[in-house]
């Protein structure tokens, strides 16, 4: 620390509150206010598992590569390992959990068990996630604009061309082909 | 991936952030954190404050200046860029570089600011940014300064932005009679590259960027003054692009030799200078 006195920094007359290992933040999840005190270095994928039991959410890399983690952070996906928990402050949230919270699958999902878009299952959550938030923007999606919004989410049974039937299936009224 | 423990601040204006970085010693700002975070994990940097830039509306602005100048905000993601009709009137290949880095999850997060800051030598918009002539902003506790695009990058994740200082934005010419051009090899079809370059053709002449080649982005200045006479026929520029290689000292890895890189670089530069011209006769 140069030059800043304990309670806060001040440089050039800004006061500002000193930086912290710790913050209360409050989220949304799933449409459920919570309010959580979280560490600085935890990631909010270890958060949303660990603390909140939302196993849906899956880590398969860890360095923002396979898109298992993927979450909806205010409507858009994002991987969850690539965000600390404390940067999802005042943020709505959608996990795999919240897409059926009724445990009525939705069309995509139904779709997916149609047409045997999962094999293992490890990167479906996350297939889920981003092929949802494809939808919800663009309810007609060309073969080509499904491959770019999956282009993050690997599937390392190499199922894909599954995943993209069930994809368009959604896409047309839940009706596999 | 537990990370080590990081203090953690989240100023609410860009003041409070420079002020934030000039007094705490090991302090980072934290923009979208789809690469430092990922360097925090494999323990390869260990910041022992992160200033969180999320509050700072400011630098998610894109807009104009007085002069005219396209103003990106350094914490403007990948997909503000893709969708900003800014960005499609004044500079499109900006928009359309961008849609091609990384994955929709990582675009979402990424900023302007942080690929240029990271100034990792295969980063996409080190070498556009340098054929597009941007200025770069950074502001300090004293004050602020803005550099040019070939002085922003000083070296293999090294810039021009010093201890406790912050970029603020960056700052594109407008296209007026100006064609740009982005071509180069990847590994799969939106990976890192293994060499590109990127080029402008406008009425004050040629400007070409190789990326991947060395440390920062390289200006191919024999190539531009090949070009001076306008001629921008493929043989013409095929011409110009001769001995480009020669002049390379690229790195070698398992994507590609040396002289790999050295022949992808004159493919890529002729590539860029046909696409520009050929946009800047359709404009």
């Amino acid at each position: 620390m140069r030059g800043a006195a304990g309670g806060g920094a001040e440089e050039g007359g800004v006061t500002v509150a000193a930086p912290v290992r710790s913050l209360r933040i409050s989220v949304e999840i799933n449409g459920e206010p919570y309010e959580l005190e979280v560490s600085t270095r935890r990631l909010l994928v270890h958060v949303l598992r660990d603390d909140l039991n939302l196993t849906g959410t899956h880590i398969g890399c860890d360095t923002g590569n396979c898109g298992a983690c993927t979450i909806h952070l205010n409507g858009e996906p994002v991987k969850s390992c690539m965000l600390l928990a404390v940067q999802a402050d005042g943020a709505r949230i959608t996990t795999v959990e919240g897409l059926a919270p009724d445990g009525e699958l939705t069309p995509l999902q139904q779709a997916f068990s149609e047409a045997h878009a999962l094999q293992c299952g490890y990167c479906t959550p996350g297939m889920l996630m981003s092929a949802s938030a494809l939808l919800a923007a663009n309810p007609s999606p060309s073969e080509e604009e499904i491959r770019i919004a999956l282009q993050g989410n690997i599937c390392r049974c190499t199922g894909y061309w599954n995943i993209i039937e069930a994809v368009q299936a959604a896409a047309r009224g839940g009706k596999a082909s | 991936m537990l990370l080590r423990e990081v203090e953690y601040a989240r100023p609410a204006t860009v003041e409070e952030a420079v002020s934030l970085l000039a007094s705490y010693e090991g302090a980072r700002p934290l923009a979208g954190g789809q690469t430092l975070l990922n360097v925090m994990k494999a323990r390869a940097a260990a910041p022992e404050v992160l200033v969180d830039l999320a509050d700072l509306d400011e630098l998610r602005r894109i807009g104009f200046s007085e002069d005219g100048m396209l103003e990106l905000g350094a914490m403007v993601t990948y997909a503000q860029l893709v969708s900003s009709s800014e960005v499609e009137v004044a500079r499109p290949i900006l928009a359309e570089v961008a849609a091609t880095i990384a994955d929709v999850q990582v675009r979402n997060r990424g900023t302007v600011g942080g690929n240029v800051c990271v100034a990792d030598p295969t980063n996409h918009l080190p070498p556009l940014l340098v054929a597009l002539d941007a200025r770069f902003t950074i502001r300090g506790p004293e004050s602020e300064r803005t550099v040019p695009a070939e002085e922003f990058f000083l070296g293999v994740y090294l810039t021009a932005v010093g201890e406790g200082e912050l970029l603020t934005k960056v700052s594109v010419p407008p296209a007026s009679n100006a064609g740009d051009g982005f071509a180069g090899v990847t590994i799969g079809r939106h990976g890192t590259y293994i060499a590109n370059a990127a080029a402008t053709v406008s009425g004050e002449g040629v400007r070409i960027a190789l990326g991947c080649v060395a440390g920062t982005p390289v200006r191919a200045t024999a190539m531009e003054e090949r070009l001076a006479g306008g001629d921008f026929s493929e043989e013409a520029v095929r011409a110009a692009a001769q001995g480009l290689g020669a002049t390379l000292d690229p790195p070698s890895d398992v994507h590609g030799s040396a002289e790999y890189r050295r022949h992808l670089a004159e493919v890529s530069a002729v590539c860029a200078v046909l696409q520009a011209a050929a946009r800047r006769k359709g404009a």
